[in-house]
């Protein structure tokens, strides 16, 4: 029951809902949680609310740090 | 949606567990021992069984699974409770899937359903608002069970229910707080735990900050993580350096969704709507303002008051060991039951029932892991 899925909004029908696509499905999702969220912006959803706005970009620099790191070491180790 | 993609990269992924291997493989040295941790979070449970991670770490590093089962952690007597409201004339209650198979004393939610009792299972708390505008006639009840991460949907609907004058929708409160009952953990020191593995959704709303006192206070470190294979890669390989030079910090590394502060909106509709209460833990016993009662003047909403259902206290079911689970004491494995008596088709205990529950999660892939 607390899985969260992290999922793109789609639409934005009104400032306390926004259409989002599970598993190839439309579902709404509830905003009252968020603050200002715009098309395209991704959320992480649970029970059928957003509970936070996802920083996709840090997400990205972590696994580039991390796959510096590895090369950087790989290289030590060759 | 690319990046989320990586975020599970089976080849990034395996050179990462290589290097987390090499950190355990260190820290265990230094400390004579396998190193303990502890995942607080029952997803995390699930995704050290469902990818393997619990077993190619197992000679290196202990996991024990701790109180993060919302539904683990709802006692036996307030499953009765549950029952007893189902069972009023012209109530539904609505309740989360993962509840309706937990057994109390006499059943559970489904049997009730059986013997003729009207249980919906709701996917949010928003479909069991739905349900009341549906039935104007009816009763609606919403099972409110969860933590942090779940209370501020549930304030938000009774919210919503007070402006749209819903009299028929109010919600049994079962809510419980993450913070004190790892404070209650960690003040009865049943197990010494190298670190903490905390959790991430419960810290999108409570923020990273919250749980700071696990390192200033008890001296044991621990990290804030999601649920991909990158993100619990990368916390054990935090967690594990901080356990080797002796740190007692509290890391976000699951900066990509949580912030530090948490979602302030979240806490304060949580606030608007409840206040902190002495609550009964299963395992556990009652711990000082670790649950989430309705404010008073929302009493119209609190199916608690409204309704005032009395159930004798109950015992656990006699053998099952959830008790001692949920307090990381010990691993599915250890339960005399586990695979025996109870298994999914014919749960004993919750952590066998709900789909984050420890029993459940071991039977997934690793029954052979080695009890102590
Ligand atoms: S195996 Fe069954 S009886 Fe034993 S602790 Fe787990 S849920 Fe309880």
């Amino acid at each position: 029951m607390c899985l969260g899925i992290p999922v793109k909004i789609v639409e934005l029908p009104d400032e306390h809902c926004a259409l989002v696509e599970i598993d190839g499905i439309r579902r709404k999702v509830g905003l009252q949680l968020v603050g200002n969220v715009s098309p395209g912006d991704y959320l992480m959803v649970h029970a059928g609310f957003a509970v936070e706005v996802l920083d996709l970009a840090e997400a990205e620099a972590r696994i580039k740090l991390w796959e510096e790191f590895l090369k950087f070491e790989g290289a030590g180790q060759a | 949606m690319k990046v989320l993609g990586r975020l599970n990269d089976s080849k990034l992924s395996m050179q990462m567990l290589h290097r987390v291997r090499d950190t355990a493989t260190r820290v265990t040295a230094r400390l004579g021992r396998p190193v303990l941790l502890m995942e607080v979070c029952g997803t995390h449970t699930t995704v050290f069984s469902r990818t393997g991670l619990r077993g190619l770490l197992a000679d290196l590093v202990e996991l024990r699974s701790g109180p993060g089962c919302p539904v683990c952690v709802t006692s036996a007597t307030d499953i009765e409770a549950m029952m007893a409201l189902a069972r009023l004339p012209g109530v539904i209650l609505a309740s989360f899937g993962d509840m309706v198979r937990v057994p109390g004393a006499t059943g559970s939610l489904e049997s009730a359903r059986a013997r003729g009792a009207d249980v919906r299972i709701v996917y949010s708390p928003a479909d069991a608002l739905d349900l009341a505008r549906a039935n104007p006639g009816r009763e609606i009840v919403f099972a409110g069970v969860g933590f942090e991460t779940t209370a501020p949907m549930v304030a938000a609907v009774i919210m919503q229910a007070r402006s749209q004058r819903l009299n028929n929708f109010s919600v049994y409160s079962l809510h419980k707080l993450v913070p004190p009952v790892m404070r209650a953990l960690l003040e009865s020191r049943d197990v010494p735990v190298d670190g903490f593995i905390l959790p991430g959704h419960v810290c999108t709303v409570t923020g990273s900050r919250a749980f700071d006192f696990i390192g200033a206070e008890y001296g044991i470190p621990a990290v804030v993580t999601g649920f991909t294979l990158v993100d619990v890669l990368d916390a054990l390989e935090t967690l594990l350096n901080q356990v080797l030079i002796n740190s007692a910090s509290v890391t976000n590394s699951y900066r990509w969704v949580v912030r530090d502060a948490g979602n302030p909106r979240a806490l304060e509709i949580m606030k608007n709507c409840f206040y902190p209460d002495e609550v009964s833990w299963r395992g556990l016993g009652n711990i000082p303002a670790s649950g989430l009662a309705i404010r008073e003047d929302l009493t119209n909403w609190d199916a608690g008051r409204k309704f005032a259902v009395e159930v004798p206290p109950v015992e656990e079911p006699p053998g099952c060991r959830c008790g001692d689970l949920l307090r990381g004491k010990i691993t599915p494995p250890e339960c005399k039951l586990f695979n025996r008596k109870c298994s999914p088709a014919h749960p004993v205990g919750p952590c066998m029932v709900s789909t984050e529950g420890a029993c459940a999660a071991y039977r997934v892939s690793d029954t052979s892991q080695p009890g102590r």
